[in-house]
């Protein structure tokens, strides 16, 4: 089976600075309605900024690649947004450092350790409207499915779903963290933002899972 | 909303642009970042280098606050939010002179992690950091929750003891005592008019009622401690001291140092009529004005207000603040 390894981490980072760059108008505007308007700038510059690095240094390793990735982002994006990513691909990078890279079933291992890298930094809790409140849910859909023993393209498939429902159920929920905590109810009705661009991110992850299921039986 | 701008997202870099280029006798942009003012001073040998940074859009703060016995190097973020790791480490960089680095910031979520993970870079430079963190907020969290305060404009006394007291020679342990001992001793309220709005977004985020004020408001119309029908200057000032006093029991006698700013759309002619009030207010409560400072020297874009800082004082901090500097901002 295909594995995580430093291809697959490029691949995906690269997938994900070109969906940011796609929504950046629609990720300022979500920003605009409860924050200060540039997350889609600053998220697809900072992914952008990822991508420039792999291709200036390919990196061989899978921790390499996330460390490369998480100095980068660090060093376009500041706010929250820049440490919480860095810590995610820090702790991810820790985590996938073992001498065999994990196999792409195992991607729901590689979403808790981002996740846990933001929740350690940001020390966010569920349901604070925050970009916490896709990446768990998520990790926990990619993981339950790979336990169910499904294949490639149903984790994938099951982990998308998830991020989609948990990125529009940030809707309903209120801001207790960030600037948007300042409208308190009034945060109610907008999507979080920070969710919204996480989402982008898995799916990002999801479609290089699926691209390399489907090389995968092509071949 | 009319404003002077080009393309929003060029704001800061324009904004940072044309600061280097007015105040060239006293700052230069960093070689190495585009997001790093630098003192010409910075980086003396033997000295504590001062480092601060925060979101733009409170000039003079944070850049204006660079120069000869003030701040060595300044990280500057997008409007309203922490610079990058990298421009914190950049800037500690630039401030290093051998003797360690002091970072003096404000109490927010990004600065702090932000910081945090600058220092950890600095760290494998072998420069040693240390930090005061400002929180001299009072309506932003309760006393007993001192810590959770957002950091305003007692930064500035912050920065301008810490400052001088490296270039009276101190060392790292020594200018962090005296930074934390002016903002232990600061405490600051703000009131809101009317809310400030960012360029990109085009609106307000939050609105204040015709008619009403914010008392307590932060830096960022972060909510304050109550909304009330707008009240007489000498009412709102009263309000104020009260305030700050009632928080920072000071003995009858002691001196202390005033900073009354504006939030970036007040005219200054009011922040004199207010201030007109305060002293006197101080000085009805016992204490005594040793040096006041009126005018906009923290400000929230576009942001109808204005915040008051009072620091108790002692020699020390007397000797420090009475320092000559030269910077944009004083």
């Amino acid at each position: 089976m295909d594995r995580i390894d430093a291809d697959f981490v490029a691949d995906a980072l690269r997938r994900a600075a070109a969906r940011l760059d796609a929504q950046r108008g629609w990720l300022c505007a979500l920003d605009g309605e409860i924050g200060d308007g540039d997350h889609g700038t600053s998220m697809a510059n900072g992914f952008d900024a990822i991508a420039r690095a792999l291709t200036a240094t390919p990196p061989a390793r899978t921790a390499e690649a996330l460390r490369l990735a998480a100095r980068a982002f660090l060093a376009e994006v500041g706010a929250t947004a820049g440490p919480l990513y860095a810590s995610a691909f820090l702790e991810a990078a820790a985590r996938l450092n073992g001498p065999q890279d994990l196999p792409l079933d195992r991607l729901g291992e590689l979403l808790a350790a981002l996740a846990a890298g933001i929740a350690r930094r940001g020390k966010a809790q569920p349901g604070d409207k925050t970009m916490l409140d896709v990446w768990l849910p998520a990790a926990q859909a990619a993981q339950r499915a790979a336990r169910d023993g499904a294949e490639l393209a149903r984790i994938a498939a099951d982990t998308r779903a998830a991020a989609a429902a948990a990125r529009d159920e940030t809707a309903s929920l209120m801001a207790v963290r960030g600037r948007a905590a300042r409208l308190q109810e009034r945060s109610i009705g907008h999507l979080d933002p920070g969710a919204a661009s996480g989402a982008e991110i898995i799916f990002a992850l999801c479609d290089a899972v699926t691209d390399r299921a489907s090389r995968g039986r092509a071949r | 909303m009319q404003r002077f701008f080009n393309n929003p997202d060029d704001i800061v870099d324009e904004t940072v642009a044309g600061f280097v280029r007015a105040h060239r006798d006293m700052v230069t942009l960093s070689p190495d970042n585009p997001r790093v003012v630098v003192s010409n001073w910075a980086g003396t040998q033997g000295r504590v280098g001062v480092v601060t940074g925060g979101g733009s859009g409170h000039e003079p703060a944070f850049i204006g606050y660079t120069g000869r016995n003030m701040v060595d190097a300044v990280a500057v973020g997008e409007l309203f939010s922490s610079p990058t790791a990298k421009a914190f480490h950049d800037a500690i960089r630039a401030a290093d002179g051998g003797a360690g680095v002091a970072v003096l910031y404000g109490n927010y979520a990004g600065d702090n992690m932000n910081v945090k993970m600058a220092r950890k870079m600095a760290a494998r430079d072998d420069i040693a950091v240390d930090t005061v963190v400002a929180n001299d907020d009072v309506c932003s969290a309760p006393a007993s929750e001192r810590e959770k305060r957002r950091g305003v404009a007692g930064e500035i006394f912050m920065w301008k003891v810490g400052a001088a007291k490296a270039a009276a020679g101190a060392d790292l342990a020594g200018v962090i005592a005296a930074a934390q001992k002016a903002i232990d001793n600061c405490r600051s309220v703000g009131v809101g008019l009317a809310p400030c709005t960012l360029p990109a977004v085009g609106h307000p985020n939050f609105q204040i009622e015709p008619g009403k004020m914010e008392v307590g408001i932060g830096h960022h119309g972060e909510p304050g401690e109550r909304v009330e029908d707008l009240r007489r200057a000498d009412e709102v000032a009263d309000d104020m001291v009260r305030i700050v006093l009632d928080d920072h029991a000071l003995p009858a006698g002691t001196e202390v140092a005033v900073l009354v700013s504006g939030l970036g759309a007040t005219p200054i002619n009011e922040l004199y009529v207010l201030y007109d009030r305060i002293e006197r207010q101080i000085e009805a409560a016992g204490l005594k004005v040793w040096r006041p400072y009126v005018g906009n020297y923290f400000t929230s874009l576009d942001m109808v207000g204005v915040t008051l800082t009072v620091m108790a004082l002692d020699d020390e901090l007397k000797e420090l603040l009475a320092v000559d500097t030269a910077c944009p901002g004083f």
